[in-house]
């Protein structure tokens, strides 16, 4: 006696939570009824392997059909084949994770194209994180979908991916930041900044998005979240003279080292190195303007500024006493005449530097 | 010209791509009704085209309103080539044509394709002016009301209860005509679905001129049904019982029927010709609790008295023309005369539903069946189905006589089905022979003080159950004795029925389903060979049947069955037979005795060992059951009721026939001759299968009960969620262990299965009971059986559940270990709020687990009607792997009540589908309804030629079952309704050739769609009455299931 054909249909769809977790997670059946026995069901329940084995293989099923409709959330809510509550709806999009990605997985793809080319190096990626090779597939798919969907999208990146994934804020900024990663191709993967979280890089993207986008200053444009402003980045070049002209830089070493002393307990640290820390800070905003630094702008300032202070021990709050001194300082600078510029770039990788400024 | 229908097209959304060049679509649609066509504009270049055409009429005759569907066709404009077809759309516009119904269809519809499934949707209004012409009613039946609810619909009241009226009409089957060599499956397809909608609307014309010949105004119970007879056919027969309802403008307006419409021709005898002892006895005491209309004199119920002891004690209330004494006789005679007298004039006395007003039943005899095979042949003139009629007639004569041969002159809970395979039919009807109160069946006006007063003396809750047959001339062997309930009549040791449990019935315990099982091989025959090996092997699988289901009821401790429904099936080299009913114990009935195991070899000492442990086991099981079901009948000793009389014992009140083709017809006692108690012979290998059969049925997980009738008895304290469901199972049978005995294992094994399955995907209901099981068995192949099962879970609240629950846990259960019970306790509230149940966290864990994990109060969450809204609440994914390592403000500052409604949703947000709920009860537990829209009928063929890249069988017809869901969804939400009630899935014919990679599936559905309210938002609505009934979508706007 072989089961051909076995089915359940409520008009509720039915949507068990773990079982949906095993489908995402990319076991496959076989593997998700192993699973669930080891977890004690039949125990709890009485049931056989067999009732296990046809339910887990009926919610798959349903969890197949309705994976075309999670791809357009909004669809999801407008179908009519499944009724599904909206209270779970919205669990299946978020809370119980179709959006929901892997730490491990995201900083291995963090920053990389989303392309074919990088899917194929998914199989290495789950024989890495132990992430089944299916799960990857799904996130990088998400990643890629969101990308495409909203890459040239006008408004806030953020909105746009709330509206048309129904995520949550929160969730749709750390898409966000993946998009914009992956747009402006950050190199994340580097042994020096293995150190460095998902959440590190999200909290920088963030930040660039909001003051270093075209979005920053004109909000009517197309793909203005995505890409960095052109124009302020060729205008960095200007930042030069900072570490250019002696005369600037030692007044603006001798303004810090004023206003620090006695505050800080790695001083005479800082006042040695002061001059190294500033060209690396101004050289990679100068840098910016090929393609190829922006790639390299996390990596460099792990070499140029985080490297430095770390080896020499600074606490966390030295560097920011440091970072806060060392940019107000500029106002002061008479022959500086870019406060503006100034302003734009170290407002924004004052908070970065912070941000990364960990073991 | 009575009748001007206009639609218009709004827009369509989610349409395929069907230019992959562009990855658009340039839509139109084409709108159909009768031979006149609607075009729309070409829609260019969208997936989500904005038509909003202008209105298209159509001037057509309410004739054709009532048989023709609407046909709204979506398709691709194509340039150079042919358009292509997206799908389409058939709408019944009949619940249109009644005053109180709809009075405008309008919404989204799924478009749909029996090729690729559903395809998008397309948003369409529909409105039907009436004209008011004074010929209204001459061809055509508008204003009929259709209810497929088998009782009187929640919001009505019953006038007159006219009777039964059927109908059937016939045609050549698409699928088998010629020009389907040559046209597309596709074409066939639509051909068939299109016929089919045309002859339901036909069918149901003609049944609605019947109603109106009947003066009544509405069909209750209607069935109807398809015969796919292959070459020689298709037939599509529909029954009903015809009444004449009254909209209850208040619930509280309940006056005796006096305002019917005129009096009709066949109604007449029943006022005209008045038994004169009717009005002299009335008011003399001694008549007074079984005085109907044709009851017997005064001076012979006095005659009858003095044979018994007990009935002299109680002279006052006298007896029941069941107890009549020596007289019974004469007495039956007259009885039987004023019956027939009675009923006559309708051919057929039968009703169509299971539960019935008040004082309706006045007293059940019994299941009463009739079968008979047929063999097929083609329909040579459609017009005139009169071989189709004859075989109904023919066998509903034969139900007819079975009921009176119980004493009874109607038969209630009828019904009415087939089983085809290649040329062979089986036709089936059954139902319950019983004695009714004829004051719904004719104008009320005669004796309205007559019967109020015969209803305060009728005693409540056993009435019923008095027999109506004459005890000495019974139509087979019967044990009586006194009623336990008022001790004054006679009543059956069992009783089986067709019907609902009546709502005065006096039940003790909970019930349960009761099912038999059996298989038997068949030599594959033809022609009249093989009808003649069906009509041989009939009987012996009805004995066996009723045999298992007698078995199953002792051994449960109860002593009646309701709702009881025996499908045999026939395919080409097997017979099956599947009963399903809800057992329950009768107070009035008496306890049923225990199972006696004999074996035949009184002196091998092992094996009588062996016996005696069979029989240990079964009166275990039998203790354990009562336990379970709280079978815990109050003592009473024997001199109370009297001396037992000594009769002889019976087993049956089935009493049933099947014929071969033409009028012979065999009786068959079913009854297990004189024994005192039950006992099993083990003579052979057979009967002990039959034994340990018997003992393999697990009875559900603790939390769990089940029932095929409305409701479960001993249950009353239900909660608001309710889940449908439908689940099919197909196995193949390897050909190898073909055997009776391997068969019947197989067959059983997949229904205990396919329970069990059940309990456990609806395990986060608990405590739930399944309704209204409803199983279908079907032999599409030679080793396939297919079973589809339809239920209705519904919660109930533990709270009070768990004072009767517990008892018989702690006791009886011991393997209900501690997990088990905390299972059961389980709060329910989270299941009500539809959120994630969580099964694997161990038990004790499950509270704090479950109300941390959401972090919100369960009352928030109620409020939350979008589900945006929810997303914000909880806006942290709590994920493994995944660092989400802010700390959400939103999260952490509870919201007010204020915030949720204030909050703007994302504008694509707002407008979610609304729930439309199902159940194949008539009522939808913790809510009102406040209107009938009118009847979903529907038929949906799907095919395909890519079975596995859809998934193989399962994913194919998976896949189907849901669409047909959402079909009828859309449907009802378009007439405005948020429910389907008395749902049920008539015909699932699935048949696959995995070779080719093709299957197909042939569904039909029907259902009465309705608004509902709920009861804690009565108040609310009252207030604003007028506004209700245009917005119902709004109701459902809470907690969803």
């Amino acid at each position: 006696m072989t089961s051909e054909l076995d089915i359940f249909v409520g008009n509720t769809t039915l949507i068990d939570e773990d079982v949906y977790r095993l489908w995402l997670d990319g076991y496959s059946v076989s593997d998700a009824v192993a699973l669930r026995v080891r977890s004690g069901i039949l125990e709890q329940t009485g049931a056989t392997a067999a009732v296990l084995q046809s339910d887990t293989m009926d919610h798959y099923r349903t969890f197949h059909m309705l994976e075309r409709l999670l791809h357009a959330p909004p669809k999801l809510l407008h179908q009519l084949i499944f009724q599904i509550p909206p209270s779970r709806q919205a669990l299946l999009i978020e809370r119980w994770g179709y959006y929901a990605f892997d730490e491990a997985f995201v900083r291995e793809v963090l920053g990389k194209k989303l392309s074919k080319g990088t899917k194929k190096d998914l199989d290495d990626i789950s024989t890495k994180t132990g992430i089944t090779l299916k799960s990857c597939r799904r996130q990088f798919d998400n990643f890629k979908r969101v990308f495409k969907v909203v890459e040239e999208m006008r408004g806030s990146l953020v909105d746009n991916i709330q509206q048309h994934f129904l995520l949550s804020d929160r969730l749709a900024r750390d898409y966000a930041a993946i998009v914009f990663f992956a747009n402006n191709r950050f190199e994340t993967g580097k042994k020096k900044l293995q150190y460095l979280s998902f959440g590190d890089f999200a909290f920088c993207a963030e930040l660039m998005i909001q003051n270093w986008t075209l979005g920053a200053v004109d909000s009517q444009v197309d793909d203005m979240d995505v890409d960095l402003d052109k124009e302020f980045l060729q205008d960095l070049k200007e930042l030069k003279m900072l570490v250019a002209d002696k005369d600037l830089l030692d007044l603006h070493k001798s303004l810090v080292c004023t206003a620090l002393r006695g505050k800080l307990g790695v001083f005479s640290e800082m006042e040695a190195n002061f001059k190294n820390l500033s060209r690396g800070l101004v050289n990679v905003a100068a840098k910016l303007t090929h393609n190829k630094d922006v790639r390299d702008l996390f990596v460099d300032l792990v070499e140029k500024f985080v490297e430095p202070c770390r080896s020499d021990h600074w606490p966390l709050n030295d560097v920011r006493l440091f970072l806060n001194q060392y940019s107000a300082s500029v106002h002061s600078l008479d022959g500086f005449r870019h406060q503006a510029l100034w302003d734009r770039y170290m407002g924004t990788l004052r908070g970065c530097l912070l941000r990364l400024y960990h073991d | 010209m009575p009748g001007k229908l206009k639609v218009k097209i709004v827009a369509g959304r989610h349409l395929p791509v069907m230019d992959r060049a562009s990855d658009l679509t340039d839509a139109f649609v084409e709108v159909k009704f009768g031979n006149t066509t609607f075009k729309t504009d070409v829609y260019l270049k969208s997936l989500n085209p904005q038509w909003n055409s202008e209105w298209f009429k159509f001037e057509v005759d309410d004739e054709d309103l009532q048989d023709e569907p609407l046909q709204i066709t979506v398709l691709d404009h194509d340039t150079y080539s042919a358009n292509d077809a997206i799908g389409k759309v058939y709408i019944d516009i009949d619940p249109l044509l009644y005053s109180e119904a709809a009075t405008v269809i309008s919404g989204w519809f799924p478009i749909y394709d029996t090729i690729h499934g559903i395809r998008g949707e397309i948003n369409v209004v529909v409105k039907v002016d009436l004209f008011n012409d004074l010929n209204r009613f001459r061809q055509s039946s508008c204003g009929v009301k259709f209810f497929c609810t088998t009782s009187i619909p929640k919001c009505y009241r019953a006038v007159i209860i006219h009777g039964f009226v059927e109908e059937l009409v016939v045609n050549e089957d698409p699928e088998y005509q010629w020009i389907d060599r040559i046209r597309t499956p596709r074409a066939s397809n639509e051909a068939r679905q299109r016929l089919i909608s045309l002859m339901s609307g036909e069918l149901q014309r003609k049944i609605g001129l019947k109603v109106l010949e009947m003066r009544g105004n509405a069909v209750v119970g209607y069935l109807q049904c398809f015969d796919l007879e292959g070459e020689s056919g298709l037939v599509v027969r529909a029954i009903g019982t015809a009444c004449t309802l009254d909209k209850l403008s208040s619930p509280a307006a309940f006056l005796p029927a006096c305002n019917s419409p005129s009096k009709e021709m066949k109604e007449i005898p029943f006022n005209e010709d008045p038994n004169p002892n009717t009005h002299s006895s009335g008011p003399s005491t001694p008549l007074k609790n079984q005085t109907y209309s044709f009851s017997p004199s005064k001076s012979y119920s006095r005659q009858s008295s003095s044979s018994d002891t007990d009935l002299s004690l109680t002279p006052k209330t006298g007896m029941g023309s069941g107890s009549a004494g020596k007289e019974g006789g004469p007495f039956k005679a007259l009885l039987r005369q004023q019956t027939q007298s009675a009923l006559e004039q309708r051919e057929f006395p039968f009703f169509t539903l299971t539960a019935f007003p008040p004082g309706f039943l006045v007293h059940v005899g019994g299941v009463v069946s009739a079968r008979s095979v047929k063999l097929l042949d083609r329909i040579h003139n459609p017009d005139e189905p009169e071989t189709r009629d004859a075989w109904w007639a023919e066998i509903r004569q034969e139900i007819k006589s079975h009921a009176k041969a119980l004493g009874c002159h109607a038969v209630v809970g009828y019904s009415e089905s087939t089983s085809i395979c290649e040329e062979v039919c089986i036709l089936s009807a059954s139902g319950t022979a019983a004695v009714l109160n004829p004051r719904f069946l004719q104008d009320g006006t005669v004796e309205g003080c007559l019967e109020q007063r015969l209803e305060e003396n009728l005693p409540a809750g056993c009435g019923f159950c008095h027999i109506p047959y004459d005890e000495l001339n019974m139509p087979f062997p019967a044990h009586l004795t006194y009623c336990y309930n008022c001790r004054k009549q006679k009543v059956p040791d069992v009783l089986f029925t067709t019907i609902d449990l009546p709502i005065d019935a006096t039940v003790i315990g909970k019930g349960c389903l009761i099912q038999a099982r059996l298989c038997r091989l068949k030599k594959k025959a033809q022609a009249e060979a093989n009808a003649t090996a069906i009509s041989n092997l009939l009987p012996f699988m009805e004995y066996e049947v009723h045999t298992q289901l007698m078995n199953k009821l002792k051994l449960k401790g109860m002593n009646a069955l309701f709702g009881l429904r025996i499908q045999i099936t026939v395919g080409e080299n097997m017979l099956m037979g599947l009963a399903s009913a809800t057992g329950v114990y009768l107070a009035a009935l008496p306890t049923p005795g225990g199972i006696q195991i004999a074996g035949k070899t009184p002196n091998d000492g092992s094996y009588e060992q062996h016996i005696s442990h069979m029989q240990k086991k079964i009166n275990d099981t039998i203790a354990k059951n009562k336990e379970l079901y709280e079978i815990n009948p109050p003592e009473v000793s024997e001199e109370i009721i009297g001396s037992p009389i000594p009769e002889p014992r019976q087993r049956s009140r089935l009493l049933r026939s099947q014929s071969e083709s033409s009028d012979e017809v065999t009786e068959l006692d079913l009854s297990h001759g004189k024994k005192d108690a039950f006992v099993l012979e083990i003579d052979d290998t057979d009967a002990m299968e039959d034994v340990h059969s018997l003992l393999t049925d697990v009875p559900p997980p603790s939390g769990f009960y089940s029932c095929n009738t409305e409701i479960m008895p001993g249950i009353n304290n239900w909660t608001s969620e309710i889940q449908m469901f439908t689940s099919v199972r197909v196995i193949r049978l390897s050909s190898l262990n073909l055997t009776n005995q391997a068969l019947n294992k197989n067959f059983n094994d997949l229904c205990e299965n396919l329970l069990k399955s059940l309990y456990f995907k609806l395990r986060s209901m608990i405590p739930c009971c399944l309704c209204h099981v409803n199983f279908t068995v079907s032999l599409p192949e030679d080793e396939l059986i297919q079973v589809t099962v339809t239920a209705v879970a519904i919660t109930f609240d533990k709270n009070q559940a768990l004072q009767t629950t517990k008892t018989h846990v702690e006791k009886s259960l011991q393997r209900a270990s501690t997990d088990n019970e905390e299972l059961l306790q389980f709060p329910l509230e989270l299941c009500s709020d539809s959120l994630p149940s969580h099964p694997f966290p161990p038990a004790k864990e499950h509270l704090e687990s479950a109300s941390s994990n959401s972090g919100i109060p369960a009352a928030q969450r109620d409020r939350c009607s979008s589900w945006i809204e929810l997303i914000k609440l909880k806006a942290q994914t709590i994920r493994r792997g995944s660092i989400k390592t802010t700390v959400t403000v939103e999260k952490a500052s509870p919201m007010g009540e204020g915030n949720f409604r204030n909050r703007s949703a994302p504008p694509c947000a707002n407008s979610t589908v609304g729930v439309v709920k199902m159940t194949p009860l008539s009522f939808i537990p913790g809510a009102k309804i406040t209107k009938y829209l009118g009847i979903i009928n529907m038929f949906f063929i799907r095919e395909t030629t890519s079975l596995r890249e859809e998934g193989g069988v399962s994913g194919f017809l998976h896949a189907f079952i849901a669409e047909v869901f959402a079909m009828v969804r859309a449907h009802v939400a378009a007439l405005g309704g948020n429910a389907v009630v008395s749902y049920i899935m008539k015909q699932c014919v699935f048949m696959e050739n995995p070779n080719k990679n093709q299957a197909q599936c042939l569904i039909n559905v029907s259902g009465d769609a309705v608004v509902f309210v709920r009861e804690s938002e009565l108040e609310v609505v009252s207030t604003q009455q007028p506004t209700a009934n245009c917005q119902p979508s709004c109701t459902g706007g809470e907690v969803t299931t």
